[in-house]
C-alpha cells in the first residue's frame, strides 16, 4: 500500500479529502436553509428534499445518461418541495416547524416510492477534476480528486453572501426576516419575498442531494442519507447564517467524520466509534465558547418562529 | 370628484387658502373586531399646510393615518391626493404618490445597521448597492440635518431616541411631497424636536411639502402648525384653521368630560437614608463600547433624581443595569446598604419597580394578554397561586379589571393580545403594573413618552405622589420640562458620564443646554 509511504502525513490528507467529499451535501443543504431562514422560515423539511433529489438525479442520469440532467431535476424536485412548504406557510397560523417535518416525511416517502426500480442499474457519474494527479501516491490523488459540484458550492456560498449584503433582493429577504412590521411599512411582499427564499433553498438542497447519488457514495439506496439534511440546519445555527461561515461549518464537519476512517488507515483502531462521535462533540464545544449569555444569539433572524 | 371636494366640516373655508388640497380623506371607517376605531373620519390637508391631528391614547390617530398610507386597509373611504383618487392599496404604493410617513412604533430593521436601513426607504432601492458610495451620500445630506446618528451601529442597539432619529431621517432624505409623523418628537429633545419642526416648517413655506403631524404636545401645535383636526374615539370632532384655538380649548375637544388629574405639590420630605447608591459603575454597550462610565449616584428616600441627556449617552445602559437587563462590567449597585444585581427577588424584596423606554419592547410580552402582562410582577406572588405551584388565572383577571380600571387602559378587555393597543395605552398598562403595590425605589425611563397630555398629568402626579410618600425616583428623560418639574436634584449625562449636577431649584438651564450638547 502506498498508504505506508505517506505515513502520518495520509491523516490530514485524508481528513481534507473526507471534508470536501462529505462537507459538499452539507454545504448545499445549509446554504438553502440559510437562505430560507433568512427570509424568516424555518424549513425543516430539508432531509426530505435531499433525499427526493438524490433520486431524481439518479434517475435522470441514468434515464437521459447525463449527470448534469440529473443535477437539474434534482433541484428542480427540491423547488418543488420548497413551493409546496411556501404556499402550505402562507396560510395564516400554520407553524412552519411542523409542515417542515411533514415535508421531510413527504418527499422521503415519495423518493422510495419512485426510487424502488434505480436501486439496481448503474447510473453515470459526476465528473471530478484531478488536482493531484501531478503527485504519484494515490493517496495524494485520491484526496485531491474533487467534484465539479464543490467548486460550485465553493462558489455559491461566497456569492449568496454578497447577495444577501449588497443588493436589492438580498436586502429585501433580510429585511422580511427579521422584521415583518419593516417590511410591510416599506410596502414589501412578505409572502412572495419568503416564497422565493424557500424555493431557491429547496432547490440548493435538492442539489445536495445529487451529490450523495451521482458523486459519494455514488448510488442511490434508501440508507443513502443519514439525516445530513437534519444536520445541515443545524449547521445554519452554529454558522450564526452567514454564508461563508456555512461553508467553513461544512468543510469541518465533513473533516470530523473523516477521523475516524483516516486513523484507522493508519493503523488505530482503539475508539473507532468515539472517533466518529467527533464531529458532535465538536459542535458542541465550538457552540459552548462561542455563546454569551449576554445576548441573543447574533445574527439570528428575528422573524424565525423560533425567536419569537 | 369636485362635487365631492365641497363635503362640508367646521371651518374648511378659512383652511383652504391655496386652490387644491394636498391630500384629502373623504368617510374613512375601521372596525378592529367588535371596536369601531374610525367612524366616518373626513379631512383635508392644505397645499403647504402644517396640520396637526390630535386626540387621546387609542383615539385612532395612529390607525387613521395607517389607513391613508395603506398600512391598514380602511373598511369604507376614500383618499384623494391632489383631487385625484387614489387606489393605495400598500406603503409602496403610498411612496408612489408622494406621501411617506414615520411610523410611531419604530420600522427599523434591528439586525441591519443604520446606513443598510436608510439605503432600504430609498426608492428605488438600486438593484445592486454600493455601499462606500451610498455612505458618502448618506454621511454628506447629515451633514444639512439637524441630528446625526452614527451609520455603523446596528438598529437594535440604538437608544429609543436614536431609532426615532433615523425614522426621521429616512423620510427627510426621501423628501416625500406629504409627509405624515406619527409622534416624531416624543423622545427628542425640546431643542432637537424645535430645530427639526423648524426645518419642516420652512420647508412647507416654499410649498415643497404638506406635514400631517400627530403630537401630544401643545407647545409644538401652537409654536408650529397652522391647521388641526382633533379626533375624539374615533370620530373627527374638529378641523379646521388654528387661529383661535387655546389649548385649553383643544384638550376640551380632545378629552370631552373627562377629568384631567390634578397636579400634587411638592411636600416637604424629611431627609431620609440613602436608598439607592450607585458606585463608579462601568457598563458595556451591545457593541462593547462603555457606555456608562464611572458613574456614582447616591439617591435618598423621598427625592426625585432626574437625568436629563441627549438619547445614546448611555442612559439606556443604565437603567438596563438597574433593571436587571445588563450586566455592569465594573463597579457596585447598593440598596440599602445590601449589593444589588437585578434579580427578580431581590426587585420584589426592595420593592424596585421600572418604567424602562420602549415598553413594548422592555416591559411586556407582546404576545400576551393584558391579564397575563399585569400580573408579571405577581403570578407567583401568595394570592395569585393556586396550591402554591400553579397560576390563579381568576385572580389574575380580577387584579387586571381593577388595575385596567384604575388607570383607563382603553379598550378594557383584559383577554386582549396587548400588541393590539394603541401605543398610549402599552403604555398605561406597564404604568399600572408598576405603579400599584408598594413602591419604594422606581426607575423611570421616559415615562410620559407617547401618552396624551390627561395621562401624563397622571403620571406625573403619580411620580410625585411616590416621592412625597417617601420612594426614592431615579427619573431619566429627555424632556427638560418634566425634568425641571419634577425632579430635587437634576443632572446631565454625556457620553456616560454626569457631567453636570445640582439642585433643581438652583439649576442654571443655560449650563444645563450647554452641558447636554457636550460642551
Ligand atoms: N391591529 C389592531 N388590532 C386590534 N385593535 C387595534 C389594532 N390597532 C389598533 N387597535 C385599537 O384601535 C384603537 C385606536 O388605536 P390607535 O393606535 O389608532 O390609537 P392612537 O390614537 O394612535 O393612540 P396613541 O396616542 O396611544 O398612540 C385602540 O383602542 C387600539 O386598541
Ligand atoms: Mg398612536
Amino acid at each position: 500500500m502506498n498508504g505506508e509511504a505517506l505515513g502520518w502525513w495520509g491523516v490530514p490528507l485524508a481528513i481534507l479529502g473526507g471534508a470536501i467529499r462529505a462537507g459538499t451535501p452539507y454545504l448545499f443543504v445549509s446554504l438553502g436553509e440559510c437562505l430560507t431562514e433568512k427570509s424568516g422560515r424555518i424549513n425543516l423539511g430539508l432531509e426530505g428534499n435531499l433525499v427526493l433529489g438524490a433520486m431524481s438525479a439518479y434517475a435522470v442520469s441514468y434515464l437521459s445518461g447525463s449527470p448534469w440532467l440529473g443535477v437539474l431535476a434534482a433541484g428542480g424536485t427540491g423547488m418543488l418541495l420548497g413551493l409546496l412548504h411556501a404556499w402550505l406557510c402562507s396560510f395564516p397560523k400554520v407553524n412552519d416547524i411542523a409542515v417542515g417535518i411533514a415535508l421531510m416525511l413527504f418527499g422521503i416517502g415519495v423518493a422510495f416510492f419512485f426510487g424502488k426500480p434505480y436501486i439496481q442499474p448503474a447510473a453515470p457519474h459526476l465528473p471530478a477534476l484531478g488536482f493531484g494527479d501531478w503527485s504519484a501516491s494515490a493517496q495524494v490523488r485520491a484526496a485531491l480528486e474533487i467534484n465539479v459540484l464543490f467548486l460550485i458550492g465553493l462558489g455559491t456560498a461566497p456569492l449568496l453572501g454578497w447577495f444577501l449584503a449588497n443588493t436589492r433582493w438580498g436586502l429585501m429577504v433580510r429585511t422580511v426576516g427579521d422584521s415583518r412590521n419593516a417590511a410591510e411599512a416599506l410596502g414589501f411582499p412578505v409572502n412572495r419575498v419568503r416564497a422565493a427564499a424557500t424555493v431557491a433553498g429547496g432547490f440548493l438542497a435538492g442539489v445536495g442531494g445529487a451529490f450523495l447519488s451521482l458523486y459519494y457514495p455514488g448510488s442511490w439506496n434508501e440508507g443513502l442519507s443519514s439525516g445530513q439534511g437534519l444536520i445541515a440546519v443545524a449547521l445554519v445555527v452554529f454558522a450564526r447564517w452567514q454564508p461563508m461561515r456555512c461553508l467553513y461549518a461544512s468543510l469541518l464537519f465533513g473533516g470530523a467524520g473523516a477521523l475516524g476512517p483516516a486513523l484507522q488507515s493508519v493503523g488505530i483502531t482503539g475508539g473507532y466509534y468515539l472517533f466518529n462521535a467527533a464531529p458532535y462533540v465538536l459542535t458542541l464545544l465550538l457552540m459552548a465558547a462561542t455563546c454569551s449569555p449576554e445576548r441573543t444569539l447574533s445574527g439570528i433572524p428575528g422573524e424565525l418562529s423560533v425567536t419569537k | 370628484m369636485n362635487d365631492l371636494a365641497g363635503c362640508g366640516y367646521p371651518g374648511h373655508a378659512a383652511e383652504v387658502s391655496h386652490a387644491r388640497p394636498a391630500l384629502e380623506a373623504i368617510g374613512l371607517c375601521k372596525r378592529f373586531g367588535p371596536l369601531q376605531v374610525l367612524d366616518e373620519v373626513s379631512f383635508k390637508l392644505g397645499q403647504g399646510a402644517f396640520h396637526a391631528l390630535l386626540g387621546g391614547n387609542g383615539a385612532g390617530k395612529s390607525t387613521l393615518v395607517k389607513c391613508v398610507m395603506g398600512y391598514h386597509a380602511a373598511d369604507r373611504g376614500t383618499v384623494l391626493v391632489e383631487n385625484r383618487e387614489c387606489a393605495i392599496g400598500n406603503p409602496r404604493d403610498a411612496h408612489r404618490y408622494g406621501l411617506g410617513m414615520v411610523y410611531q412604533h419604530f420600522t427599523l430593521v434591528p439586525e441591519m445597521t443604520v446606513l443598510e436601513n436608510l439605503v432600504l426607504s430609498r426608492l428605488p432601492i438600486p438593484a445592486m448597492i454600493r455601499w462606500r458610495e451610498e455612505k458618502q451620500r448618506l454621511a454628506a445630506l447629515m451633514e444639512e440635518m439637524p441630528f446625526s446618528v452614527p451609520l455603523d451601529r446596528k438598529a437594535g442597539e440604538l437608544a429609543a431616541g436614536e431609532k426615532q432619529k433615523v425614522e426621521l431621517l429616512k423620510q427627510l432624505f426621501l423628501q416625500p411631497r406629504i409627509l405624515i409623523l406619527d409622534e416624531p418628537t416624543s423622545v427628542l429633545t425640546p431643542q432637537e424636536a424645535d430645530s427639526l419642526l423648524g426645518m419642516l416648517k420652512k420647508r412647507t413655506r416654499s410649498h415643497r411639502l404638506t406635514v400631517l403631524i400627530i403630537t401630544h404636545k401643545f407647545r409644538e401645535v401652537m409654536d408650529f402648525a397652522d391647521a388641526v383636526s382633533v379626533l375624539r374615539r374615533g370620530k373627527l370632532v374638529y378641523s379646521g384653521p388654528l387661529a383661535g384655538q387655546t389649548p385649553a380649548r383643544l384638550a376640551e375637544l380632545m378629552t370631552g368630560s373627562e377629568e384631567i388629574a390634578r397636579t400634587v405639590t411638592r411636600e416637604k420630605v424629611e431627609e431620609k437614608p440613602v436608598r439607592l447608591e450607585i458606585d463608579r459603575l462601568d457598563v458595556a454597550s451591545d457593541h462593547g463600547a462603555r457606555a456608562v462610565k464611572e458613574l456614582s449616584i447616591r439617591l435618598r428616600g423621598g427625592e426625585i433624581f432626574g437625568i436629563a441627556g441627549v438619547s445614546g449617552n448611555g442612559q439606556q445602559e443604565l437603567v438596563q443595569a438597574l433593571s436587571g437587563q445588563r450586566r455592569p462590567d465594573r463597579g457596585a449597585i447598593r440598596i440599602d446598604g445590601s449589593p444589588y444585581a437585578g434579580t427578580r427577588r431581590e426587585m420584589a424584596r426592595f420593592r424596585l419597580r421600572c418604567l424602562p423606554e420602549e415598553p413594548l419592547r422592555n416591559a411586556c410580552v407582546p404576545r400576551m394578554s393584558l391579564a397575563e402582562n399585569l400580573a408579571l410582577r405577581t403570578f407567583d406572588r401568595p394570592g395569585f397561586t393556586r396550591w402554591r405551584w400553579f397560576v390563579d388565572a381568576k385572580a389574575q383577571k380580577t387584579q387586571a379589571r381593577e388595575l385596567i380600571e384604575r388607570y383607563r387602559v382603553h379598550p378594557p378587555e383584559p383577554e386582549r393580545r396587548l400588541d393590539t393597543l394603541s401605543g398610549g395605552n402599552v403604555q398605561r398598562l406597564v404604568l399600572a403594573r408598576e405603579l400599584s403595590g408598594q413602591v419604594e425605589l422606581l426607575i423611570a425611563a421616559n415615562p410620559c413618552f407617547g401618552l396624551d397630555f390627561a395621562a401624563t398629568a397622571e403620571v406625573r402626579r403619580q411620580l410625585m405622589q411616590a416621592r412625597n410618600r417617601g420612594a426614592a425616583v431615579l427619573l431619566v428623560s429627555e424632556d427638560l420640562d418634566e425634568l425641571l418639574e419634577l425632579s430635587d436634584r437634576i443632572a446631565v449625562m454625556f457620553e456616560g458620564r454626569l457631567t453636570y449636577e445640582s439642585w433643581t431649584a438652583e439649576a442654571d438651564l443655560d449650563t444645563i443646554g450647554l452641558r447636554m450638547a457636550g460642551h
